[in-house]
């Protein structure tokens, strides 16, 4: 136990400090202590990988570096070329690929540091084996505990590139983005620079046109959300105990019949909702053929109405995965506590909100809390639905948009890619309070004995 | 049970009677809601009066015109094209995303390392974040290695489809862990390798959670039309379904290509309900199994 103990205080400072020559040696060639303390192959490889780096940095990375803090100032243009007598095209700097490749080297610096430093452990540990008489293992062990006990390697370096390429240096990116003067307003898609909290500022300010739409977006996402969350939470869980009744006839068929609305793809159920609801679409038809209403009812194109409607839509969605997901763990809920709540002459709604719903709550927080984060960022729903219309003469966003889709309009309609930025980070911010703050008022976390 | 007088039986059979027909009433009524616009639907994908939106509810006469145009019309909105494009996207994001999901929540279930809980917390902090969010960036990423233009567009597809997927792990960790751990140890001790564990003990007790992957990730780039739309921008010979259907409701089209909407709605939505409905049971049990742990 001792042993290993001091085994795992293996860090870089020891390894700098009691290595041998060739520890010391793989400070600036890399891969040396391995080289030399018997793995060969290994040490060549994570050589080579040095050089690869030395070589891109030379190349490209530092010229990347280097232009990262200003973004480029040079702007394109048309140059008057005397000896040739015409206006030559010059390209200027791209401010975006700048930013791009400063904060692609900037990963590939912390890379190269994680590598050194496990190449310093690494080769410390390979001399105090050696000095210690343990075995060191050859490289065709080493490929080996690929497959057995360090399987894991394997198993998860390509998917975590893929995220790290695809997922966490796009996010660094647009997160940069939020700081910069990228956007189309004064002309800065080309070029643009560094201006600190500036757009936090604008996005924030209450007294701004931009302020303005963020508050009234923010506050009707948080209303959305926490309809769309706990509406078809409670009317999913009742549908459920209806179904489930021991009385009702035919429960497979019933289940099927609202689990068929899920199957059909959501887009498709969604776009065809648009066109039903449409002035002359079928529900406006069907009730003017009923003649219930002389004028078709304007479903996307009153604010509140619209509202309304997508909400109410939105049960029609939802409620079936409710149904599909808390089935199962209702059928769990301990029948005494039934028992006990009837004998004592409960109604089944006393049932239903003293004892259904605190176990189900209880439960199913952590499903709550991803409906509700799956709420907040819902884009389907809306944008397939109202486009976030109707939206008001001189607004960049519409009276139903949530954030996300607001922040895809400003990034992909508008260019406005800096205060996208901001909405996103402030999106994530929202995000974690609501998470950390319901997780840590819940039932499961604060007494996860209650109903056991 | 206490006994009852015979009486008041009969009034509680009677009150519970009146209930029960309510009861199923009411299920009648939001069994038609929720089934009328998937059956409208049908029907429109029929419909033979042109135009999109008609003075009508159902249909006047009925035609497989639609379905005709919807596979032979390949002039302004090229479907059969979108839809070749669509299968070959989803096969090769689907074994992608397969092989990475299951890698992910094996190692997560089975093996111990250091960054197990750091990499878990990742994930779910980078969940918290708006999905697109990265978007126009993985856009710049993907033009920054050439992968935008014609063909390769598919290839970046492809990748924006399955890159991140290992960030999904929650179902499939959940399903691996309720498998009991003393089988891999009873191998181990007969001296397999964990490698012959994860391919010859463990992937053939879950045949139900890589349906389950290789279905969901099959249907994502069929029913995904934001990110296809921001990558393939106006090149319409790469189109994928999604994008085609959404455009045969824009303005310039709707009124010569609603009946068809209907019909490709149809097409597509018949082998993605099979699938899953099919998927269902796997679903509800990665989704309680999830929920426990």
């Amino acid at each position: 136990m001792a042993a290993n103990k001091t085994g795992s205080k293996n860090s870089v400072l020891t390894a700098v400090k009691n290595g041998d020559l060739w520890t010391r040696l793989s400070m600036i060639l890399m891969g040396a202590g391995l080289f030399g303390h018997g793995q060969k192959i290994k040490g060549a490889i994570v050589f080579v990988f040095e050089a690869a780096f030395i070589f891109y940095m030379l190349a490209t990375g530092f010229h990347a570096l280097a232009m990262l803090p200003g973004l480029g100032s040079v702007e394109a243009g048309e140059v008057y070329n005397e000896a040739k007598g015409i206006y030559e095209y010059s390209a200027g700097d791209n401010s975006l690929l700048l930013l791009l490749y400063g904060v692609v080297t900037l990963f590939v610096i912390a890379a190269f540091i994680v590598l050194w430093v496990l190449q310093m452990k690494q080769s410390y540990k390979c001399q105090k084996n050696l000095e210690e008489g343990k075995h060191v293992n050859s490289f065709k062990e080493d490929v080996q505990s690929l497959f057995n006990n360090n399987l894991h390697i394997t198993l998860m370096t390509l998917p975590v590139l893929g995220i790290l390429i695809f997922n966490i240096v796009p996010l660094v990116f647009m997160i940069c983005m939020a700081f910069t003067t990228y956007s189309k307003e004064d002309n800065h898609l080309m070029l643009f620079d560094w201006n600190g909290l500036t757009q936090f500022g604008r996005v924030l300010n209450m007294g701004g046109n931009i302020g303005r739409q963020f508050w009234g977006v923010l506050a009707w996402t948080v209303i959305w959300a926490i309809f769309a969350t706990f509406l078809n939470y409670i009317l999913g869980m009742i549908l459920a105990l209806i179904i489930n009744r021991k009385d009702t006839k035919g429960k497979g068929f019933w289940r099927f019949c609202f689990v068929l609305s899920i199957a059909v793809p959501q887009f498709v159920s969604l776009m065809i909702m648009n066109t039903m609801l449409q002035p002359y679409g079928a529900v406006n038809v069907l009730l003017q053929n009923l003649g219930w209403i002389s004028k078709p009812i304007p479903f996307w194109q009153d604010a509140t109405l619209a509202r309304i409607t997508i909400i109410v839509i939105n049960l029609w969605v939802g409620i079936p995965y409710t149904l599909l997901q808390i089935t199962g763990i209702l059928q769990n809920i301990p029948a005494e506590l039934y028992e006990a709540a009837r004998m004592d002459g409960a109604g089944p709604v006393t049932i239903f909100f003293k004892i259904t719903l605190p176990y189900m709550l209880f439960v199913t927080t952590p499903y709550l809390i991803t409906s509700f984060v799956g709420n907040i960022n819902n884009f389907n729903v809306i944008y397939l639905l109202s486009q976030g219309g109707p939206t008001y003469v001189g607004d960049t966003a519409g009276q139903t948009d949530l954030l996300v889709t607001w922040l895809y309009k400003l990034t992909i309609d508008f260019q406005y890619y800096n205060i996208g930025a901001v909405i996103g980070i402030l999106t994530f911010i929202v995000l974690t309070v609501v998470t950390l703050v319901t997780y840590r008022n819940s039932g499961s976390y604060k007494n996860e004995e209650a109903f056991m | 049970m206490t006994t009852l007088n015979p009486a008041k039986k009969n009034t509680v059979s009677g009150r519970k009677r009146a209930v029960n027909i309510l009861v199923h009433l009411l299920l009648a009524l939001l069994a038609f809601i929720w089934v009328m616009p998937i059956v409208w639907i049908v029907l429109t994908s029929f419909r033979a009066e042109p135009g999109s939106y008609v003075n009508t509810f159902f249909p006047q006469s009925y035609t497989l015109k639609n379905y005709v145009k919807l596979f032979t019309d390949r002039n302004v909105l090229n479907f059969p094209k979108m839809f070749g494009n669509t299968l070959i996207i989803a096969i090769c994001s689907c074994c992608i995303s397969t092989f990475f999901v299951l890698s992910v929540s094996y190692s997560l279930s089975r093996m111990r390392f250091k960054l197990r809980k750091p990499y878990m917390n990742m994930a779910m902090i980078l969940g918290l974040f708006p999905g697109f969010m990265a978007m126009v960036a993985q856009y710049y990423i993907l033009k920054a290695m050439g992968f935008t233009e014609g063909s390769m567009i598919r290839l970046a597809l492809i990748i924006v489809y399955s890159a991140t997927t290992g960030l999904g792990f929650q179902i499939s960790k959940g399903y691996f862990d309720t498998i009991p751990r003393s089988i891999d140890e009873a191998a181990i001790m007969d001296g397999a390798t964990q490698w012959e564990v994860f391919t010859r003990i463990t992937m053939p007790l879950s045949k139900p959670i890589i349906i389950y992957t290789v279905m969901t990730s099959f249907i994502a780039p069929w029913v995904d039309f934001i990110f296809a739309r921001v990558i393939c921008r106006a090149n319409a010979d790469q189109f994928t379904v999604a994008i085609g259907l959404w455009n045969m409701l824009q303005k310039e089209y709707i009124n010569q290509w609603y009946t068809c909407f209907a019909a490709g709605a149809v097409v597509i939505s018949i082998p993605i309900a099979i699938l899953f409905l099919f998927m269902q049971r796997f679903y509800v049990e990665g989704m309680s199994g999830a929920v426990k742990g």
